[in-house]
C-alpha cells in the first residue's frame, strides 16, 4: 500500500485535469482558430509529443506566452512553460533573420542609440515601414519605440554614480534594454523615488539583455549566455547584500522563473533577492521603514493595466496600491485583458492583426474610461496601449515620481544625501 | 429476424482469433459468418499487453512458440503495418536477476531464429533512457507493439469485403444438430432478448475462454483453466522500446508502450471459471505491479497510472495426459470429429495475440479439409484494410508534417483508411476526445463503417475516451453523435452512464492522486452538472445489452 501512496506523478502536465479554465483564458484562442489553445498545445499534445516527436504541431507558434493560462489554471500545470519548451525543443524552423534581428536587443540597441535621431527619423517614415514590411515581414502598422541618444548607463555614470556612494543603504539596479537604449527617464524616476527615502542605486557589475526576446524567438543558446551572465553578476550583488531591482515586469518574470522553468538555470539562491521596484517600494512603506509626501498640485486621472507577467507574478496589488496612495491620482482599475503585443510578437507582420485583435477589449476600455495616462509595468504593453490608443502610457514609479514632495519625503526619511541634479 | 442463408462455416467470437479466422474463410470463398456475444475484442484480445513479441520471451522455455512467433512477427510487420510499432526491445538483467540467464538467453534466441544483439548496459540506456540505470545487461530483440483493437477491426473489415456476414451482441446458446453432426447454432439477441437460428455445415469454436462453455454446450468436453492477468495503464510513454525482464517469465516482467500510453504487466493467478466475467484487479495485484515494475523503469513510481484491468488467458488441458492437469503448449486445434465423434464442429484455442493468423489458418484449413475446398491460404501476403499502401497513403505522408495533430492521430490509427474520414469543415474537424485526438468526422467514420452502436464500440475502435481524461469531456460528446445514428435518446442516455461507469470501474483500483482528482471533476460533471443520475440514467454493464 505504502507503494499506492508514494506513486504521485511527478510530471507537471499529468496534474491537467481538462477542466479546459485556461483555454477559456486564453486570449489567443479568443482571435485565432488556428490555435489549439493552452490545453491542447500544452498538456494534452505533451503526451503526443512523448508519442513521436511529429506530433509537435506549428501551430504552438500563436502562443504569446503570456501565461494566463497558468493564472488560471486550478492545478499548478505550467502550461505556457510546457508549450515554450515544447516549441524550444521541436520546432524544425530556424529563427529568420527578422527574428534574430528583434530577438537581439542588445545588439540593435546599442546601434541604434549610437545613431538615435537619424534612427528615429528613418523608422518613422512612411516608405521605410513599406519596405520593412515587404521584406522582412515586420508590419508596416507598427509604431518603433524611440531610441534615446544619451543610454542610461553613460547619464548615471556621469550625473548619478557620486550621489549613490553616498547612501548607507543600497540597492543593484537591472535596468534593461528599454530603459538603458530607449527610454533613461524610467531609470531615473526610480532613482528619483529611492534616492528620496535614502537608499542608493548600484548598476551591476555587467548587464545583458533579460532574454525575454531571444527565448520568444528560439535563440537559447544566445538566451542562456547572456542569462548565465546576468547570474553572476546578480550573484555578485546579492553576496554584497544588495537586493537587485527591476522596474520592468517582464525582465523581472523572465530572471525569476524563465530562467529556471525554460533555459533550466537554477537561481533558487538569488531569486528572492530579485524584486520590482515597485514591490519592493510597497514592503518599505507597508513596515513604516520609509515615507512617501505626494505634492498637493498634482491632479491626474490614470488607468492601470496589470501586464501579463505582473498577473503571473501575482504583483499588480503593489503597483495599484501605492498609486492610490497618491491624493491627486485619480485611479480606474483596467480588466484583465492582455494587450496584444507580448513583446516582438505584435512587430511580426503574421501575428499583427490577432495582437490588436486581442488589445481590442483593452483598447476600448482605455477610449472609454477617458483617462490623462495608463499606467503599467511593462514597455511593451507600453508601446502597444500607446499606438493603438494614442493615450500616453507611464510606469507606476514614474507617477510616484511626478508625485513625489521630494523635500517632504528626505525629510520625512531623515535623508541629507542631495538629489541627483536633472 | 430469420436468417435463411446456408453459410459454409459458422465462426463463434469476435476476438483476434475468430475476426482473423472469419478473414480467412472469407477470402477462401467460404460463406462465412462471424457471431461475437458482445463486441470485438471484449475479451481477452482486449486485455493484455499489446506486445508484438519478437518470440524472445519463449525461446528459453519453449523454443516451438518462439519460432512461431518469430515468423509471425515478421508477417504481421507485412500484413498490419498500421497496427504496429517497430518499437523494438530490450531484455534486461538486473542484479538480482543474474547473468547465467542472460548468457543462456542470446543463444536461445539465436536457436529460434531470433535476431538478438548484446548491448553494453550503458549503450542500452542511451537508446532507452528510461531503463533502470543499475542494470547489468541488455539484449536487444525485434519486439513491438500491436494494437490488438485495430488488428481485430481490421480482419472483420476484410472478412466483411471478403463477402463474410458479421452479428455482435447475439450470444449462442445452443445448437442444431442431425444426428452425430452440428449444423448450425441457436443465437439469443443482447438488443432484445430474442432468438433465432443459423445454419452452416462447419462450426468453429474461437470463443477463447468462453469456448470451454461453448464445448459443453456443443456435448463435448475441453478443460480449460482461466488464468488471469493484470496490467496497468500510465498515462504517457515512459519507454520507447518494449522493455523486458531476462529471468524465466515472472510478474510484471514487460512494460510495453502502446499509442499514447505504456503498459506493465502481468500477474498470473489461476480464476474460478464462473468469475471470468467479472475481474477485479486487486490492491495486491497493483502494489506488485508497481514494485516489480519499478525496478525495470523507476519512472514508474512518479508516473500518473490511468487505469488497471484484468484479462483472462485460456490454458487448454493437454489431451495427451489422461489426468488432464498439463497445460498444452502452443496452438490447439480440435477435430471434434477425430476427437469426439461429432461432425461440423471445431475448436481452435490456446496460442496468443501473435499467433493468431497461424491459428486461424490451421482452422481454416480443417473447415476447408471438411467442406472439400482446396484454395490456399493468402493472409499471410495480402495486406490488412489499413496496411494497404495506396496512392493516397504515400500522398499523405509526405505531407504529414503539414496535418493537423488529430489527423495524424487519425492517420496512425486507421493507416490508409484515414482517406475515408470526412474532414471538410470546421465541424467535422471539431475534437471529441480531445487527450486522445479523435474528432466528429473520425467518430462518424467508425459510426458508419466499423460497427459502431454504442459508447464501448467507438472505444475500441478510435481510442475515444482512453486518454487522460477517461471519458470526462469526451463522452458526451460522442453520446450525442452516437444519439443522431441510434435515434434513441433513452438508450444513448443508459449507454452514456455504462460507458462512465465502465470507465470507472477501470479507475478504481488505482485511484489516488491526479486520477483521483479527475474523477472526482468527472462526477461533478455529469452528476452534477449534466443531472446523469440513477433516476435519469440506469446503466446496464458495460458489456450488457443496450436496452
Amino acid at each position: 500500500m505504502t507503494l499506492q501512496q508514494q506513486n504521485i506523478s511527478d510530471n507537471n502536465f499529468e496534474s491537467c485535469i481538462k477542466c479546459t479554465i485556461c483555454t477559456v483564458y486564453c486570449p489567443v484562442t479568443a482571435v485565432n482558430p488556428d490555435y489549439p489553445g493552452p490545453k491542447q498545445a500544452g498538456p494534452d499534445g505533451e503526451r503526443y509529443r512523448l508519442k513521436k516527436p511529429l506530433f509537435y504541431d506549428e501551430a504552438l507558434k500563436y502562443c504569446l506566452n503570456c501565461k494566463r493560462c497558468e493564472v488560471a489554471c486550478p492545478n499548478d500545470v505550467r502550461i505556457g512553460d510546457i508549450i515554450q519548451s515544447a516549441r524550444i525543443k521541436y520546432a524544425k524552423s530556424r529563427p529568420s533573420l527578422r527574428d534574430t534581428m528583434l530577438a537581439n536587443t542588445d545588439f540593435v540597441g546599442s546601434m541604434a542609440s549610437t545613431f538615435a535621431p537619424l534612427v528615429n527619423f528613418t523608422l518613422g517614415l512612411r516608405p521605410v515601414k513599406y519596405l520593412m514590411d515587404a521584406t522582412m515581414g515586420i508590419d508596416e502598422h507598427r509604431t518603433f519605440p524611440k531610441y534615446s541618444s544619451t543610454r542610461f548607463e553613460t547619464w548615471y555614470r556621469r550625473k548619478a554614480a557620486d550621489t549613490q556612494a553616498k547612501f548607507d543603504r543600497q540597492v543593484a539596479y537591472f535596468h534593461g534594454c528599454y530603459v538603458n537604449y530607449n527610454f533613461p527617464q524610467l531609470g531615473r524616476d526610480f532613482i528619483k523615488v529611492f534616492n528620496a527615502i535614502g537608499i542608493g542605486v548600484q548598476l551591476l557589475g555587467k548587464e545583458k539583455c533579460c532574454g525575454v526576446a531571444k527565448i520568444a524567438n528560439r535563440c537559447i543558446k544566445e538566451a542562456t549566455r547572456d542569462a548565465e551572465l546576468n547570474l553572476r553578476s546578480i550573484r555578485e550583488a546579492v553576496g554584497n547584500g544588495l537586493d537587485v531591482m527591476l522596474t520592468s515586469s517582464t525582465c523581472c518574470f523572465t530572471i525569476r522563473d524563465e530562467y529556471p522553468h525554460l533555459l533550466h538555470l537554477d537561481n533558487a539562491d538569488v531569486r528572492d533577492h530579485i524584486s520590482l521596484a515597485m514591490r519592493t517600494l510597497y514592503r518599505l512603506v507597508d513596515e513604516g521603514k520609509a515615507k512617501l509626501v505626494f505634492r498637493k498640485d498634482f491632479h491626474k486621472r490614470v488607468a492601470y493595466h496589470v501586464p501579463c507577467h505582473m498577473e503571473k507574478l501575482g504583483w499588480g496589488i503593489y503597483s495599484s496600491t501605492l498609486m492610490k496612495m497618491i491624493p491627486g491620482l485619480d485611479f480606474v482599475h483596467l480588466d484583465p485583458h492582455c494587450c496584444g503585443i507580448a513583446g516582438t510578437y505584435g512587430f511580426k507582420k503574421e501575428y499583427y492583426d490577432y495582437s490588436q485583435g486581442i488589445g481590442r477589449p483593452l483598447f476600448d476600455q482605455i477610449l472609454e474610461s477617458k483617462v490623462d495616462s495608463v499606467a503599467t509595468d511593462c514597455e511593451t504593453c507600453k508601446w502597444q496601449i500607446e499606438m493603438s490608443t494614442g493615450v500616453p502610457v507611464e510606469n507606476p514609479i514614474s507617477l510616484i515620481a511626478q508625485a513625489l514632495d521630494v523635500e517632504a519625503t528626505m525629510k520625512a526619511n531623515g535623508v541629507t544625501v542631495p538629489p541627483v541634479a536633472d | 429476424m430469420e436468417n435463411t442463408k446456408d453459410y459454409d462455416v459458422i465462426i463463434i467470437g469476435g476476438g483476434a482469433t475468430g475476426a482473423g479466422t472469419a478473414r480467412d474463410c472469407a477470402m477462401r470463398g467460404l460463406r462465412t459468418i462471424l457471431i461475437e456475444r458482445l463486441d470485438f475484442t471484449a475479451g481477452a484480445t482486449g486485455r493484455n499487453h499489446g506486445l508484438l513479441h519478437s518470440g524472445a520471451r519463449y525461446a528459453h522455455t519453449d523454443p516451438e512458440s518462439a519460432a512461431e512467433c518469430i515468423k509471425e512477427n515478421m508477417i504481421l510487420k507485412r500484413i498490419a503495418r498500421h497496427c504496429i510499432e517497430e518499437t523494438g526491445g530490450l531484455f534486461v538483467s538486473l542484479p538480482e536477476d543474474g547473468l547465467d540467464y542472460h548468457a543462456a538467453f542470446i543463444e536461445d534466441c539465436r536457436k529460434s531464429g531470433i535476431q538478438a544483439e548484446e548491448l553494453d548496459p550503458a549503450e542500452a540506456l542511451r537508446i532507452e533512457p528510461s531503463v533502470n540505470p543499475a542494470i547489468i545487461g541488455a539484449v536487444k530483440v525485434p519486439d513491438g507493439s500491436i494494437d490488438p483493437f485495430r488488428l481485430t477491426t481490421a480482419n472483420v473489415m476484410a472478412a466483411r469485403m471478403n463477402g463474410a456476414d458479421i452479428l455482435t451482441y447475439q450470444e449462442v446458446i445452443g445448437f442444431l444438430r442431425e444426428g452425430t453432426r452440428i449444423t448450425g447454432v441457436r443465437l439469443r439477441s443482447h438488443r432484445d432478448g430474442s432468438e433465432s437460428e443459423i445454419r452452416g455445415k462447419v462450426t468453429i469454436n474461437a470463443a477463447g475462454i468462453w469456448g470451454h462453455h461453448i464445448a459443453q454446450l456443443a456435448g463435448v468436453d475441453i478443460n480449460m483453466y482461466p488464468a488471469k492477468g493484470s496490467l496497468l495503464i500510465f498515462g504517457h510513454r515512459i519507454n520507447h522500446m518494449v522493455l523486458n525482464r531476462c529471468r524465466k517469465p515472472g510478474d510484471a516482467d514487460i512494460l510495453v508502450p502502446g499509442d499514447t500510453i505504456c503498459v506493465i504487466g502481468t500477474t498470473s493467478t489461476r480464476i474460478p471459471y464462473d468469475e471470468i466475467d467479472n475481474m477485479e484487479v486487486t490492491p495486491a495485484e497493483v502494489d506488485l505491479l508497481l514494485r516489480e515494475g519499478t525496478k525495470l523503469s523507476p519512472a514508474m513510481a512518479w508516473t500518473r497510472i490511468l487505469r488497471a484491468y484484468a484479462g483472462v488467458r485460456p490454458l487448454v488441458a493437454d489431451d495427451s495426459d489422461p489426468t488432464g492437469r498439463s497445460i498444452s503448449r502452443g496452438i490447439v486445434c480440435l477435430d471434434h470429429a477425430k476427437r469426439d465423434g461429432l461432425e461440423g464442429f471445431i475448436t481452435i484455442t490456446g496460442g496468443k495475440l501473435m499467433t493468431y493468423r497461424l491459428m486461424a489458418q490451421e482452422a481454416t484449413d480443417m473447415a476447408c479439409a471438411k467442406l472439400g475446398v482446396s484454395r490456399k491460404c493468402e493472409t499471410a501476403e495480402v495486406p490488412l484494410p489499413g496496411s494497404e499502401n495506396t496512392d493516397d497513403d504515400r500522398r499523405r505522408r509526405a505531407h504529414i508534417i503539414e496535418l493537423s495533430t488529430e489527423q495524424k492521430a487519425a492517420e496512425e490509427r486507421h493507416g490508409s483508411l484515414t482517406g475515408r474520414i470526412a474532414s471538410n469543415d470546421d465541424a467535422e474537424d471539431a475534437l471529441v476526445c480531445e487527450c486522445e485526438q479523435v474528432s466528429v468526422g473520425e467518430v462518424n467514420f467508425a459510426i458508419e463503417e466499423l460497427h459502431v452502436h454504442n459508447l464501448v464500440n467507438l472505444r475500441r475502435r478510435t481510442r475515444m475516451g482512453m486518454g487522460t481524461c477517461q471519458g470526462e469531456l469526451c463522452a458526451c460528446r460522442a453520446a450525442g453523435l452516437l444519439e443522431r445514428h441510434e435515434k434513441c435518446a433513452r438508450r444513448t442516455l443508459n449507454d452514456l452512464a455504462s460507458f462512465l461507469d465502465e470507465r470507472w470501474h477501470g479507475m478504481y483500483p488505482v485511484c489516488w492522486g491526479e486520477t483521483l482528482v479527475e474523477i472526482q471533476f468527472t462526477s461533478w460533471l455529469y452528476e452534477g452538472v449534466c443531472g446523469l443520475d440513477t433516476d435519469t440514467a440506469s446503466p446496464s454493464g458495460p458489456e450488457q445489452p443496450l436496452h
